[in-house]
């Protein structure tokens, strides 16, 4: 089955580039440790996930580019084309000549209603080049104008058109310390809109993807590129094939499908977020060698303690003894140290993955209570392994990790809302106060939830 | 991508439009190396083919045939535009695209505004008209004028109303020239405050600059060439020379040099929509960024470098540095004190090779000594151009909306009232048909409201953070 991919905004699409890139690259330019056959069997599943096919065999992405001013996509679409492996297909984007001036209210309320008819004609025929369904990928950004009102008005749409079919909005949580200043109201809304259209919201929060470039791939002068570069791999990490039940030759066909049974068992807890292990430059690789062992303590440790990499884990943290209720839950202040999970999901790429040990993530004193580890947990081995790691390891989760950064990013706005400064810019476009605090209460219901399980 | 078009108003806004024009032509040029019109050209130029007659059909593809300026000249007096058409860019102005009288206003607001206003209002109206439909997406009007004469003050800020009633999605950009306290004209504060009082209702930004500023700025620069501090290793191509002069050859234009940091203002601020980069910013953004609260729309600007060194590897410390700079007094296009007053907004446009690391390492190191708004603690606006300014590496152009405009308004009030106590030469301004002495009492109201709002934001200064209580949600 297939997936079509909605890039959208400056962040959206240069993200999604990165994405396919990955892909293709991991796809293409490895052996993956495994047989030819074997390998063969995975580009396949891949292609077809990500892929269709053209006459001169060069492979267009299945995906659509929304923006509303002309320079990112034109960008976009000559790197792919100048990487000669894969391109954009010729149609596949929708542009405009100005943007959306980081205003939600104007991406949502008019940019989205103007082109509504363009850009589902648009998915549609991406979405007719598909033999079968598996849903939409939607990459957009929180902080801007495009990729969250418009990426808000396009997932609204697509429950209504695409009913079902799954979405999983991949979002990317802005910088803590201002990109935009208008960012914390662009956010609320379109998480709250969001939260009410989409199946499930997959967070990359760019503070700790900066510092994962700067701590474990060492890279100095950091740009926009390296940051999406991680991010991508992440991604590719999770989306990329993996053995179906029959095990080897035989991946699983409905990617989003799968993930979302495995993640998301109650529509009150959508967000997920991504874990990797090992991440380093691939200079370091070379000299690094990984037991199963080592990497899933890590792994279950990051999860347990609320760590986004793999330097500086809290070793201290520790689930609560079975029969004492959890330290989180008791006191009251904000600060959760351990991290409770709704469910957990263990992708493993490489060499011996079949004797990889997960008892560790099977224990119940992870889970919330309504929850049997039986249903809340689950891994995925696949041999081939992932680009040039010979061992990996992503952990998919649903769990409390995300309260922190939500309940600041409310409590930002909140502030700001309090003072009504820079409302005037929203209500011009027919955003008024009452869908503000709409969303204020939603948002707060969400944080509210996540901190009780 | 859109287009904007510049109306360059009165003496001092042609002859710095005329600067603008110049640099960036010089800019496009080095860009765009194979002569082919793109759509980052078409934000300020059309490209006409001459040899059609009448207007010259508009060519949207292809080659560059002659660029002609997106731009309206108004002047009521010809010296100026005559000499900007005799002079080396003669060929890139439209002739159908001015308007000139012969007298003057006179040094007075309400020559300008009233009986110039009346008289030309409807071929100010056709010429911008004309521009508009020139464009294919236009997002802005930037119109560049002085406070303290007649023309620009007052035919300026007449035409602002007019933009705003025709074109009311048409953002509208203004760069003032406030009027320095030696200002030779003696009625210039009449004239800055009947005009702030326009600018405050109809402009959605205003870019206040102030002549002693630009003066200090040059002097300094002066300072360091000719104390043989940097000698020869001024480049003769920095910032605030044009293409056609160096550093030291002044004597042409006095005001050459300060106006070209005007121009580089302008060309820094649209550079984000007009290049690529890895963050871009529209215009549009900048309105929806900088401006909380509909009145509060005046930004403080600050550029750098403002001249070149011939070392071409800037080592990260030089990099800090013009992050530094552009927060210091000595960088600010007014004569204010942002540091040391309070931030509601700030805009950090860079361009050239630098990365959001080191972007983000420069927030994090200037932040501490600087105060924002308890409400926008965060309040800072980025953008990554890649392409640099012409003989430059990288830029900065950081736009602060801060209370520290407060005292050079509250100055100019002081000078309006000294005046206007007395009664000094205000016969000349009340003899012009519908002015009345309520015109004068109304401005300095909607000026005295402006400095009331910027106290109040002072005064939340040394208060405690407040704490607005959540929503409690019954679990």
């Amino acid at each position: 089955m297939s997936i079509v991919t909605v890039q959208l905004g400056q962040c959206g699409n240069q993200i999604g580039f990165e994405v396919f890139d990955a892909l293709l690259h991991d796809s293409h330019n490895s052996q993956g440790l495994c047989s030819k056959r074997e390998n063969e069997a995975y580009q396949a599943s891949c292609k077809e996930r990500f892929f269709s096919e053209e006459e001169n065999g060069v492979p267009v992405a299945r995906a659509v580019l929304i923006d509303m001013e002309p320079k990112v996509i034109n960008q976009t679409l000559s790197k792919a084309a100048q990487s000669g492996r894969w391109k954009y297909g010729q149609h596949a984007c929708f542009c405009q000549k100005q943007g959306s001036g980081n205003n939600w209210a104007y991406g949502y309320s008019v940019h989205g209603p103007k082109h509504e008819e363009s850009i589902m004609n648009l998915i549609q025929k991406e979405v007719e080049k598909c033999d079968s369904l598996s849903g939409f990928f939607i990459i957009m950004s929180m902080a801007g104008g495009t990729g969250s009102g418009i990426g808000a008005f396009v997932t609204q749409n697509l429950q209504d058109q695409f009913s079902n079919s799954l979405k999983m909005n991949q979002i990317i949580w802005p910088y803590g310390t201002g990109e935009v200043i208008v960012q914390n109201y662009n956010s609320i809304l379109t998480l709250s809109h969001l939260y009410r259209s989409s199946d499930a919201l997959l967070v990359h929060e760019n503070d700790t993807v900066h510092k994962i470039c700067a701590k474990l791939m060492n890279i100095k002068q950091i740009s926009f590129s390296d940051i999406n570069q991680v991010l991508a791999h992440q991604l590719g990490s999770v989306f990329q094939p993996t053995y179906s039940a029959e095990g080897p030759f035989h991946y699983r066909r409905n990617p989003l499908g799968d993930l979302m049974e495995n993640l998301v068992p109650h529509p009150e807890f959508k967000m997920l977020g991504i874990r990797n292990i090992p991440q380093m430059s691939e200079k370091s690789l070379a000299y690094s060698t990984f037991t199963w062992a080592g990497l899933l303590k890590h792994l279950r440790q990051m999860l347990i303690s609320n760590a986004k990499m793999e330097e500086g884990i809290d070793w201290q943290v520790q689930p609560p003894l079975s029969g004492l209720p959890p330290l989180g839950k008791v006191s009251l202040n904000k600060e959760l140290r351990f991290n409770t999970s709704i469910a957990n999901l263990v992708i493993l790429r490489g060499k011996d993955v079949q004797s990889a040990d997960l008892e560790g993530f099977k224990d119940p004193a992870l889970y919330t209570s309504w929850l049997q580890p039986v249903n809340a947990f689950n891994v995925w081995k696949t041999q081939r392994a992932f680009r040039k790691y010979e061992k990996s390891a992503a952990l998919v989760s649903n769990s409390q990790f995300l309260i922190k950064p939500l309940d600041m990013i409310v409590g930002k706005a909140w502030n700001m809302f309090a003072s009504k400064a820079y409302i005037h810019q929203y209500t011009k476009f027919g955003i008024e106060e009452e869908d503000f605090l709409a969303s204020f209460t939603l948002l707060e219901q969400v944080v509210a939830s996540y901190r009780n399980l | 991508m859109t287009q904007s078009v510049v109306v360059q108003v009165g003496q001092c806004g042609n002859q710095i439009g005329c600067c603008f024009w110049d640099l960036a032509l010089g800019e496009h040029a080095a860009v765009n190396q194979k002569g082919i019109y793109d759509e980052a050209i078409s934000s300020f130029f059309r490209n006409v083919d001459t040899r059609v007659d009448g207007d010259g059909g508009n060519i949207s593809k292809g080659k560059i045939c002659s660029l002609k300026a997106r731009a309206v000249l108004i002047d009521m007096e010809e010296g100026v535009v005559n000499e900007i058409l005799q002079g080396p860019l003669r060929d890139v102005f439209d002739s159908k695209q001015l308007i000139t009288d012969i007298s003057g206003s006179g040094n007075n607001w309400a020559v300008g505004h009233k009986v110039f206003g009346r008289l030309y209002q409807d071929q100010i109206l056709e010429k911008l008209r004309k521009s508009a439909e020139h464009c294919d997406c236009l997002q802005c009007f930037f119109v560049i004028h002085s406070m303290g004469g007649g023309t620009g003050s007052g035919l300026g800020t007449f035409l602002l109303k007019m933009l705003e009633d025709e074109f009311p999605e048409v953002y509208r950009f203004v760069t003032s020239i406030y009027p320095s306290h030696e200002d030779d004209v003696i009625t210039s504060p009449y004239n800055s405050i009947l005009a702030m009082k326009e600018l405050n209702e109809h402009a959605d930004c205003v870019l206040p600059i102030d002549n002693q500023s630009l003066f200090d700025i040059i002097s300094k620069i002066d300072l360091m060439v000719n104390s043989g501090k940097l000698g020869t290793t001024v480049k003769p191509k920095s910032l605030v020379t044009s293409s056609a002069g160096a550093l030291k050859k002044r004597c042409k234009k006095p005001f050459d040099a300060m106006n070209n940091i005007v121009a580089n203002l302008l060309l820094n601020l649209t550079s984000s929509a007009r290049f690529e980069g890895s963050l871009n910013m529209d215009l549009n953004e900048i309105s929806m960024n900088l401006v909380p609260f509909p009145q509060l729309h005046y930004l403080v600007s600050s550029l750098t470098p403002l001249y070149t060194l011939a070392d071409v590897s800037i080592p990260p410390r030089r990099l800090d540095q013009m992050f530094s700079d552009a927060f210091s007094k000595d960088h600010q296009l007014i004569q204010a004190d942002p540091k040391h007053s309070l931030y509601l907004a700030c805009a950090l446009m860079v361009r050239g090779n630098v990365q959001i690391s080191d972007l983000r390492r420069n927030i994090e190191r200037l932040k501490p000594s600087l105060q924002f708004v308890s409400w926008n603690q965060e309040g800072w606006k980025t953008s990554l151009c890649s392409v640099p300014p012409v003989g430059h590496s990288h830029s900065l152009l950081a736009l602060a909306n801060n209370t520290c405009v407060k005292p050079a308004f509250m100055d100019l009030r002081e000078r309006f009232m000294r005046l206007y106590k007395k009664k000094a030469h205000l016969h000349h301004y009340l003899q012009v048909e519908g002015m009345e002495e309520s015109s004068f009492s109304e401005a300095v109201s909607s000026l005295s409201a402006l400095i009331q709002e910027y106290s109040q934001l002072d005064a939340t200064r040394s208060l405690p953070m407040p704490d607005f209580p959540r929503l409690s949600i019954a679990v």
